[in-house]
Formats: C-alpha cells, structure tokens, sequence
C-alpha cells in the first residue's frame, strides 16, 4: 500500500520537461494551482459564498450580471482593475506595497505542498506538513506590515489583533496536526495521504481509524477558522468596530490581492485538514462485495475531484459557520485558545503517542 | 524515506511565480487605471473626520506576552515534529522522554495561567484608598 509507484507520475513528466535553461515544465507545475486558486476564488470563493450567505438569509444574492448574477465576480474583477489605487500620505508606502504581496506569495506557496490527486504535486518534500504549517505563518509579516503601513488607527489595531490571533491559534494547529504526523509516521503529503488510502474507503482515514482523532480534528478545525480570521473569529476585521481591520485603506489591485490571498489560504487550511484527517484525495466509498466502488473512483482525475471537493465541504462549513455563530470578544478568543484549545491539544498529542506505541 | 531536502527548487519556481503574479496584477492595473490623486482623498481615513495625529503609537502590552508564550510553544513543536516521523521505531522510552520535554513545557503553561499572564483582561488591582482629610469633616461638621 505504502509507496505506490504511481504517484506523483503526471507532475514528475512535466517537471523534467524544458526548454534549454529555461524549466517550463516546472513553470507549468506551478502555474496549475495558481489558475486554479484564482478560478476557485472567482466562482466558488467569492460568487458562491455571496450566493450561500444570500440563501441562508432568505435572500436572493446578486442577480443583475448573467444568469443568476453569474458573471458578477467577472464584472466586479474589471472594476477592480480600473478602479483608483490610493496610497495615504501618511502611510509607509513601501510596507504599504509590499504588505499584499507577502500575504498572496505566503498563501500560494502553501500551494507548493498540495497535492491535487495521487499524480499531481507541486513538490513533494519529505517535510511537507512542515513546511505548510511553517509557510502560513509567513502571512502574519504581510498582515503587520499592511496595518502598520497603511498608518490608520482601524488597520493598526485590525493588524495587531490578526497577527495576536493567528500566532496564537498556531499552537494548537501545529499540536493537532503532529497528531496526524504521529499517525502517518511521515511529514510528506503524499505518503500521509497513501496512508489512508485502501479498499474500504472512508473506513481507512485516520479520523474513523483512530479513536482519539476526533481530538485534533476538532481542534485543528477551530484554529483554522481563526488563522483564516473566519467567524466566529473575525475580530480582525469586525465590521462592525473596525471598518475592515487591516486593508481598510485598500482599494483596487492591491485589495483583490489581499481578497485573493484570503481565498486561497481558505481553502488551504481545508485542503490540509483534508489530507491530514480526512484521506485527501482517497475515494471515500467501500468496496462492497463485488460492487467495486472504491476502485471505481480512484485514480488521477478522480483524486483530484475528491480533494477539491473535501475543500470546498469545509469552505462550505465555514461559510455556514459564519451565518450561524456570534463573533467572540478579544478576551474570549484568547481563553478560548490558551486555556481550552492548547491543553487538550497537548492531551490528545499525549493520548495519540500511546495509542500508536500500545495498540 | 528519502533523508535530503529535495523539491525546493520547484518552491522556488512557486515563489518567484507568485511575486510575478503580484508584480504583473499591479502592473495591469497601474496601465488601466486613473490616477487623479488630491490631499482629501489621500488623507488618512478616520471616519470622515480629519485624522488625528499618526497611527503609530504604543498598544497594550498584553500582545507582547502573548508573543513571548507563543514563542515558548513554537520552539516546542518544532522538536516535536522531527519525532513525530520516528517515534514508532523508537518504542517507549523515546515516548517518555518526550513526555517530560512536553510537560516541562506544559509545566510553563500551567505558571503562565495562574500568574494570569492568559488572562487578557486583569484583574484590576485593589490599591487601598486614601484616609479621609480631618478638615474635609470639620467643614462637613460646620455645615
């Protein structure tokens, strides 16, 4: 089961493909998610999500642009692009740059360790659950340095209470997500996910093979919700208080790039919680009997359509999640992270370490 | 397993592509869009109201503690995760030496919690009151 030969074939024949120097199949790797992460967040990320919150509120949603207002995001993307783009006198205008720029390249190189199916992988490094962790913190410096640039007392606090959320929510991320390293046995992305592949479907993923992984599980899915600054843990950007947190002194490109980052770490944060508890781009179906469904639906293009779909299931959660649950105070999230999240992280590392030496 | 860093020469691709993808949007955007700046609508925004002073200034402490234990842990689970990928090979006594590096750490939490350095709102302190003036009751007295 461990070690198939497959993997990774579709990426590897392009990644040794170039052109003199120049790596284009390389390029050609890289482009892939990046096309996707920008589609994704044009119809499901930004269409979508206007159209759930529209239905659960018992409202319609956009519907001037296209059929069933469709075209929307296309219409809001090329007002966007020809749109003014102020930079305050009194902000540092380089941080003030640079701040979109180190959030999408911090998100989007997240996309490096995804694999989207048993044959496609940006790189498969042998640290890869790591590195994703390690690389989505690289977000907070592109959030401080927007706040701090933009020298506006709403982007300043909103900066400051994102960066304090999300480096301390980060704790029992990481605890939780070792968990499911313990479990694998392996850092890479690919083999965690082989790991939890088999005949049985769902019966194989760690969350229903181990029973103590519905620990994390929890516990990873909260943090996640405040590393993305989702509700309930949008203080960050409370609307309400805060006009919009960090990028209220954003307007055109630079603003679609922030929105663009938030997407993508959106459904970064659901695609590794996929992987690491939910068997990533496995079929979910059992074999039963002679019905074959699970070899039925594995393969190449099927993992991908499972992967992106367990994404998009999470998204989808946190969109309701939004609609359902009150925002937390300050105080509260830090309770919340500190004296509940942290303590039973350490206690199901704790419980995970003796069930996998014992069982 | 293979024991060397590979496969980050196609990081590299991922992050230059992603700076050209930034670059190339402002570009874009910069050749398509106006640019009619004037001092109102570059002031800062604060409401409508003219801002008041800059933004720069001191805020409240408690982040930089939050910093600091978040600091602590980070360092934890960076030791952690190497073990995490051996430990099974390695059998109990790598387990109970981890345990006690995480409860020494756990250890620190439990210091951090009832000092009530997680507490994000203190308690506020009970700074006894002043003794009432003798002359402020003599006035009382005299009316």
């Amino acid at each position: 089961m461990s070690s198939s030969p497959s993997l990774n074939t579709w990426s590897d024949a392009l990644s040794g493909f170039s052109i003199g120097w120049f790596p284009l199949g390389l390029v050609i790797v890289a482009v892939i998610p990046l096309v996707f992460i920008a589609l994704y967040a044009l119809t499901y990320g930004v269409y979508g999500e206007r159209k759930i919150s529209a239905f659960m509120q018992d409202r319609l949603g956009p519907m001037e642009v296209g059929f069933w207002g469709i075209l929307q995001t296309l219409a809001d993307i090329l007002k966007l692009l020809q749109k003014e783009d102020i930079v305050p006198t009194a902000a540092d205008k380089f941080l003030f740059v640079i701040g979109p720029g180190i959030l999408f390249v911090g998100s989007f190189l997240a996309f490096a360790v995804l694999p989207f199916g048993p044959a496609f992988i940006g790189a498969d490094l042998n640290v890869g659950l790591f590195y994703a962790v390690g690389i989505v913190a690289i977000e907070v410096v592109g959030i401080l340095a927007a706040g701090w640039g933009s020298n506006n007392k709403w982007a300043l606090y909103g900066a400051v209470r994102s960066v304090a959320q999300i480096v301390s929510y980060e704790i029992p991320a990481s605890i939780a997500l070792l968990c499911a390293a313990m479990m694998a046995g392996t850092l890479s992305m690919q083999q965690i996910t082989v790991m939890q592949a088999g005949p049985n479907g769902f019966m194989h993923w760690f969350l229903f093979n181990n029973p103590i992984a519905w620990l994390p599980f929890l516990i990873y899915f909260i943090s996640s919700l405040a590393e993305t600054n989702r509700a309930p843990f949008d203080i960050p950007e409370a609307e309400s208080e805060l006009v919009a947190g960090y990028f209220t002194e954003y307007s055109g490109m630079k603003f679609a790039v922030i929105f663009l980052a938030e997407y993508g770490s959106m459904f970064m944060v659901s695609a590794i919680i996929s992987i690491a508890f939910l068997g990533g781009w496995t079929s979910p179906l059992p074999n039963i009997g002679g019905l074959e469904l699970n070899t039925m639906t594995s393969g190449p293009a099927w993992g991908a359509f499972w992967i992106i779909m367990k994404g998009f299931f999470f998204i989808f959660v946190q969109m309701w999640l939004r609609w359902t649950l009150p925002r937390l105070r300050v105080d509260q999230l830090m309770y919340l992270c500190w004296k509940v999240l942290t303590p039973f992280a350490l206690i199901s590392f704790v419980l995970t370490a003796v069930w996998e030496i014992y069982r | 397993m293979d024991q060397t860093l590979s496969g980050f020469g196609t990081v590299f691709v991922f992050l230059v592509l992603g700076i050209v993808f930034v670059a190339g949007g402002y570009l874009t955007a910069r050749m398509l869009r106006p640019s009619r700046p004037n001092p109102e609508k570059n002031s800062t925004y604060e409401c409508g109201e003219p801002a008041v002073g800059s933004a720069w200034v001191k805020f409240n402490i408690r982040f930089y503690v939050v910093a600091l234990i978040f600091i602590i842990f980070d360092v934890e689970v960076v030791f952690l995760y190497p073990w995490a990928t051996v430990f099974k090979p390695l059998g109990p006594f790598a387990l109970v030496e981890v345990l006690i590096f995480a409860g020494i750490l756990a250890l620190g939490l439990i210091y951090a919690w009832v000092k009530g350095d997680l507490d994000w709102v203190r308690p506020t302190p009970n700074i006894p009151k002043m003794p009432e003036m003798p002359n402020r009751r003599i006035g009382k007295a005299n009316g």
